[in-house]
């Protein structure tokens, strides 16, 4: 008796995985699909396509309109340098919260929190202007240099890991005359691994996708990255070529997907680590 | 006794780094002297014009005059641009205030370590003495000088926006000035019948939104969890696997994807409704099912991250607790209603707030799945779906309704805010951090 009621609460369950597996699959298989699919309209009969083409690929690097290429190489550098800055200084910056006991540090932590509840467009107009006057619009510096900036809030993340790690270790590096940067550089950054693995990959990823300050930054179609590129391409002709983007929308999504799968360990550890201490 | 402290304080007064030089720190007193002389070259040319700008939002407009036959246009005071550079200036003058405070203080400090017969630092030993007593400052000072520019400035200046009457069509710069107007936008925003109609609106259905979009993905994260780990499921690590790819996928592409899955006229989703001979719906079109659809396409993005959030819980509970309930005899239900679901709640309460908070915000779904539309006629530009924060966004952008935007940017912020709030009040990093070791 006990051991069919088990078989049959274990094959509702299956069923039930099996139909959110395909739920959460399938969005993500039809835009592979279309992507491969001869013709350019949104409509099609089947899913599986009747034979299988790699036009759209080649002409969105052919194209002279899309400039594809050059897109992805300047997302790539630009993501590449947010992570390095964004992650150096929110690493920096939270060791420093979490470890040290100074004047003002309760007030720099309330003025983190505060500052992270305006809406982050809500710095638009003057962001632009300021780089207006700086003379640095359309250029790829102050697109890094706006997100590494705003990185910073939310390293919270990161102060919660470093919270826990206990302080008799760098009491002991101090007894054995260990500089702050020793002691930061021998032991914290190796301890710290999973939790610069998780904000190294968001940032990347953060960098990668955003299309609202890239788009208010970058000027020029030369200097545009991919998210803007492709939220040009959505917006003028999305439903006249929709297997195009299909094409474009698999290219900018593959890097980070693959990362995040492989990386997904560390990703389960930050998003835990960061919600047992808010 | 007290001449050492007194001469150099009011020396380092008179001018930074005289204290310093005074009490033979020569390092240091040159180090104050560059940056008072740096500031002095920044600052005379241009504070006076700076502040008056930031008072006054310039008082000649642009002009056209005709010269005998040609219009000529002269350039007038471009008063967003006088309120930006008044406003960075004001901050520079703050940090040199406080630099030059630092400097008395610290000649003062000097001074007495001379007047009780101490022995100063040199300049390499201060440098020591700095890197190991203020290395937390140090390593903030770079971020910070970021934050302030890049963050606080912006924010101040959209704050100060809303006091301003800075919107389309009447007063954009540069063919127009912009005036201080006080507490005028938000008079407006109340009083004002097109605009507080729109606004209680979408506030109410923001609300909803952000009710309805935190429970569905808490409770399917829930769900997804507690069928993975059941005892007897095999393929654990496989499963989840597949339910992080939603969450893997860039929002940016996986939802421009949705909107054309979710496509009235071609999109999969109907054409699969037709095939089991049902009726197509609107689902992008129509009010009602614009709402439905959103909160569905949430539930795919937004239910990878609860459920590795209760896996992880799932995990931490101490097995213990079940074989004893076993012993006394309790059924799966009972445990999983006196053991699991208490655990489960107490350890993700906090997270509940901050996503309720973040939903609330929830600028991506809505932006890139309908962008707001379908467009409601009783609104002041904005469409059914769209949220406070998608609204402020169109009316930056779109209408160039900057004071109303930044009016909404601040409402926003307060009740952002007082959810963080009771959320940080109960949160261990903020306020029992010591506590843990």
């Amino acid at each position: 008796m006990r051991k069919r009621n088990s078989i049959f609460r274990l094959s509702i369950s299956y069923i039930i995985l099996i139909i959110i597996a395909i739920g959460a699959l399938y969005p993500a298989l039809w835009v592979v699909l279309s992507s491969l699919r001869p013709g350019a309209s949104l409509y099609s009969e089947h899913l599986w396509p009747d034979h299988f083409t790699f036009a759209h690929y080649k002409e969105l690097f052919h194209n002279k309109q899309f400039q594809y290429g050059k897109w992805y190489v300047n997302t790539l550098k630009i993501a590449t340098l947010t992570m390095i800055f964004s992650t150096t200084l929110m690493t920096l910056s939270m060791y420093a919260l979490s470890r040290f006991r100074f004047k003002g540090r309760q007030t720099t932590l309330t003025i983190m929190l505060v500052l992270g509840m305006f809406p982050s467009f809500m710095s638009l107009i003057a962001i632009y202007i300021f780089l207006l006057q700086l003379n640095l619009l359309d250029t790829h510096t102050a697109i890094v240099l706006v997100y590494s900036a705003g990185s910073v809030l939310g390293g919270f993340l990161v102060k919660g890991f470093y919270d826990t790690v206990p302080r008799s270790l760098d009491e002991a590096a101090r007894i054995d005359g260990a500089s702050h940067m020793q002691i930061f550089v021998r032991i914290m950054l190796p301890l710290s691994r999973p939790v610069l693995t998780y904000i190294a990959l968001t940032s990347f990823a953060g960098a990668w996708v955003d299309f609202i300050f890239a788009r208010l930054v970058l000027r020029t179609k030369e200097k545009w990255t991919l998210a803007v590129g492709m939220w040009d391409m959505v917006n003028s002709f999305q439903n006249s070529n929709f297997t195009l983007f299909a094409a474009g929308a698999v290219l900018i999504a593959i890097p980070i997907t693959v990362l995040f799968i492989f990386l997904q360990n560390f990703l389960v550890q930050g998003l835990t680590s960061g919600a047992s201490k808010g | 006794m007290k001449r050492h402290r007194a001469t150099a304080a009011v020396l380092s007064v008179l001018s930074m780094g005289l204290g310093q030089l005074y009490n033979r720190q020569f390092g240091k007193g040159i180090l104050f002297l560059c940056i008072q002389i740096a500031s002095l070259i920044y600052l005379i040319p241009r504070a006076g014009h700076g502040l008056w700008g930031l008072f006054t939002l310039g008082e000649q407009a642009q002009q056209r005059v005709k010269v005998g036959k040609i219009t000529k246009v002269i350039q007038g005071d471009h008063s967003i641009y006088l309120m930006i550079d008044g406003l960075i200036i004001a901050l520079i003058i703050l940090l040199v205030v406080g630099i030059y405070i630092a400097n008395i203080y610290d000649a003062h400090r000097i001074g007495k370590v001379r007047d009780t017969g101490g022995k100063t630092n040199n300049f390499i030993q201060t440098y020591k003495f700095v890197t190991d007593r203020y290395f937390p400052h140090l390593l903030l000072s770079v971020p910070a000088f970021g934050v302030l520019f890049l963050t606080i400035m912006p924010i101040l200046f959209t704050i100060m926006l809303a006091f301003t009457n800075y919107s389309s069509p009447g007063h954009i710069p540069p063919a127009k000035l912009v005036d201080w107007v006080g507490f005028q936008t938000f008079a407006d925003l109340i009083q004002l019948k097109s605009w507080s109609g729109t606004f209680l609106g979408i506030l109410k259905w923001t609300v909803i939104w952000a009710v309805v979009a935190t429970f569905t993905t808490y409770f399917g994260g829930l769900l997804v969890a507690l069928l993975i780990e059941q005892s007897g499921i095999r393929f654990k690590k496989m499963w989840r696997t597949i339910f992080i790819l939603p969450y893997a996928i860039p929002q940016l592409i996986s939802l421009l994807v949705m909107r054309n899955l979710f496509n009235g006229q071609f999109g999969p989703i109907n054409q699969y409704l037709k095939a089991f001979g049902l009726g197509t719906l609107p689902w992008l079109t129509d009010p009602f099912w614009a709402k439905v659809t959103v909160i569905v396409v949430n539930m795919w993005v937004g239910i990878p991250v609860s459920m590795v959030l209760i896996l992880g819980v799932l995990t931490s509970i101490p097995k213990d607790m079940y074989e004893a309930a076993e012993v006394d005899g309790a059924t799966a239900f009972q445990k999983f209603r006196i053991i699991t679901m208490p655990f489960i709640l107490f350890s993700t309460a906090p997270i509940l707030i901050t996503q309720f908070a973040g939903n609330f915000n929830n600028f991506n779904v809505i932006f890139l799945l309908t962008g707001g539309a379908p467009v409601n006629g009783d609104y002041q530009y904005a469409g059914h779906t769209d949220l406070l924060v998608t609204w402020l966004y169109s009316l930056t952008l779109n209408f160039s309704q900057f004071n109303m935007a930044s009016a909404i940017g601040i409402i926003i912020f307060i009740i952002v805010a007082t959810f963080s709030i009771i959320n940080y009040r109960r949160s261990r990093s903020f306020k029992e951090e010591d506590m843990i070791q």
